[in-house]
């Protein structure tokens, strides 16, 4: 029973029917473990009540550095270490570092965001992915509660306002961790 | 919640549910190759293996195979290079300012025009490569990396060096920004297929689940990129345009330059995007998905951006006259009335006088119109280029060097192979990848779709 965990899984067709479902749900004191959707369901974070992801302010130190590191490396380039007149400008001619300064700005911008979220979300190829429910990645969304997280509230109970809510099936699922 | 105007004609026709997006798309990743696409993707193979003898002739014997001479240095490999990268335009710009505008029919076609992109731009990336001559050497030559010619770092003062800068940036990250899009997809075909497959397309998942709270951080992912891209965008062609205005010869020392390019690549990249999608639509039948509106629309940009393309060459020429600079006014008489009269009246043709036939609503929304016309502007552009690279060099200051610039069947060859390229990696694309993305679809199939009563 430890290493394993049950699940009342909600099956939803219809992504305004889950949207107010999960407010349902959350309203009659039951505790959802996640939701999972085959596409971007806009306003489901806020209504599962996930905080705003933290994500741009990485992009914009990533950016930063990537515009610290452009100015350095182009300064002390042409500036510090091989000093050389190319066209009578002076050694460092800052508007002439502006495009690599910016190219160097969005790589690292780029690059970084999308490693922080591939950490953050944990996407690697060799992970097994586990679904729920194999139809989450064609045209169902999967509402999942974790029977663990829940022991104050009937099983029974779970499952009649999942099917109040709007599900189209109600299933149980044990997952071996 | 948005609200969508009811006036919005439906985005996806034949009343569509999500499953059915699913098995419209996965269908043709999953079937066995037709004969048609096998006839076309041998076609593009042979094509590359031809070309390459031209790649392969100009490596080992050096690029005077090619028909550059004193005068004109600079001819047949740098208007492909231009040529590549412009429609190499199309792709991140549906994806990323159409994102940012929130115009929802670029859902149908983001996925191939950011392949397309992808493509363009390693086609591009051939010619200044090549042009190195001895392009195994090169990257002490592009990037700052320490070398023992003397401490000799590369020259951040030169547009030539920027342009390494942005192509490469503008490649990694439509090149993210592409794959990133393709993660759901991968895990939609992941789960209904079984052995070896599964185990790819696992891979290429990385083992996505759909949870919600992946998909909210997906979501700001994709506006931040999208946001970063923009002017990234803009700023490819704007330096790519830089080689050219940064030098004193008559017909590339404007100012106009920059934002000509831009319109100029935003009009090529539609043009190829129409050529392309309606070869797809056609042969995977997705009629429902891009639908003559999707033609429409795009025939609308390819009419704004053509005209502006059209304001900037008379533009330049009222310049050129009124600058009471004599070069200046030489090199664009020359244009229009010296020995490559031909390409700059074919370019006059095709990029001006061809897109205005789609203020008509008839063309615009006729499949063989556009298709041809799409050609037709590509055609044009290709001219365009030519004609600014070479009519500007082959009279300059100096009479007695005055000669013309005729390609040899090593430049037409290399061409020839980054058609090749460019076609087999289109075409392996489209058999094994999800040509249209699928979760983006989906989430607007409640919204845009047209109701089976």
């Amino acid at each position: 029973m430890s290493d394993s965990k049950d699940f009342i899984l909600g099956v939803y067709d219809d992504e305004d029917v889950l949207l107010s479902a999960v407010g349902k749900i959350r309203g009659a004191g039951i505790k959802i473990d996640e939701v999972y959707s085959p596409f971007p369901v806009h306003g489901l974070d806020d209504e599962l009540g996930y905080k705003k992801s933290r994500l741009p302010i990485a992009a914009f130190m990533f950016g930063i550095l990537g515009t610290t590191l452009a100015l350095t490396m182009q300064i002390w380039m042409l500036g510090i270490d091989w000093p050389m007149i190319i066209g009578g400008k002076n050694h460092v001619a800052l508007p002439d570092f502006v495009p690599v300064t910016f190219e160097l700005t969005v790589l690292l911008a780029a690059f970084g965001m999308v490693g922080t979220f591939l950490v953050s979300s944990d996407l690697k190829p060799w992970k097994d992915p586990k679904l729920l429910d194999i139809r989450i990645t064609d045209d169902k969304h999967i509402m999942a509660i974790d029977l663990g997280q829940n022991k104050a509230v009937d099983a029974e109970k779970i499952g009649s306002a999942l099917k109040d809510s709007g599900a189209v099936e109600v299933n149980d699922k044990k997952v071996e961790e | 919640m948005q609200v969508t105007s009811p006036v919005r004609k439906p985005l996806i026709t034949g009343g569509k549910t999500v499953h059915d997006v699913t098995e419209d798309i996965c269908r043709q990743v999953e079937a066995k190759p037709s004969k048609l696409w096998l006839m076309a993707f041998g076609i593009s193979v042979v094509t590359l293996a031809i070309g390459f003898l031209a790649v392969a002739a100009t490596l080992w014997e050096g690029i005077g195979m090619w028909g550059l001479n004193k005068t004109v240095g600079w001819a047949w490999d740098i208007t492909n290079f231009v040529w590549w990268v412009g429609i190499g335009h199309a792709g991140t710009l549906i994806s990323a300012v159409l994102l940012l505008f929130r115009q929802k029919w670029r859902m149908a076609i983001n996925r191939a025009s950011e392949a397309m992109t992808i493509f363009a731009v390693i086609c591009a990336a051939m010619f200044p490569v090549l042009h190195m001559g001895r392009p195994w050497l090169g990257a002490y030559w592009a990037l700052p990396l320490p070398n023992t010619f003397g401490s000799l770092w590369v020259n951040f003062n030169s547009p030539l060096l920027w342009d390494v800068f942005a192509i490469s940036t503008y490649f990694s990250v439509s090149l993210v920004f592409w794959y990133l899009g393709l993660v759901p997809d991968f895990a939609t075909i992941r789960d209904r297929a079984t052995g070896i497959r599964k185990k790819i397309y696992g891979a290429l998942s990385l083992g996505w689940d759909g949870a919600a709270r992946t998909w909210s951080r997906y979501e700001s992912v994709s506006l931040i990129l999208a946001g970063l891209a923009t002017p990234l965008v803009l700023s490819v062609h704007t330096i790519v345009s830089f080689d050219f205005a940064t030098s004193v010869i008559p017909g590339w020392h404007t100012t106009i330059f920059p934002p000509y390019f831009v319109a100029g690549a935003i009009f090529s990249g539609f043009a190829m995007v129409l050529t392309l999608m309606i070869v797809t639509r056609q042969v995977f039948k997705l009629h429902d998905y891009i639908t003559i509106e999707h033609i429409e629309l795009m025939n609308i940009v390819i009419i704004v951006t053509g005209s502006i393309v059209g304001i900037a060459y008379i533009t330049e020429f009222f310049i050129a006259w009124y600058s009471g600079v004599p070069a200046e006014q030489y090199a664009f008489f020359n244009r229009m009335q010296g020995p490559y009269w031909w390409a700059y009246w074919s370019m006059m043709t095709c990029n001006v006088i061809s897109p205005q036939l789609f203020w008509s609503k008839k063309i615009r929304t006729s499949i063989a119109a556009t298709f041809i016309i799409s050609i037709i502007v590509n055609i044009g552009m290709w001219f365009e280029r030519f004609v600014i690279i070479v009519t500007s060099l082959h009279r300059d200051y100096l009479p007695s060097s005055w000669a013309m610039f005729y390609p040899t069947v090593y430049d037409m060859g290399v061409y020839l192979f980054t058609f090749g390229l460019f076609f087999t990696a289109f075409f392996l694309f489209a058999k094994f990848f999800p040509v249209i993305n699928m979760a983006e679809v989906k989430s607007i199939v409640k919204s845009s779709s047209e109701k089976t009563a």
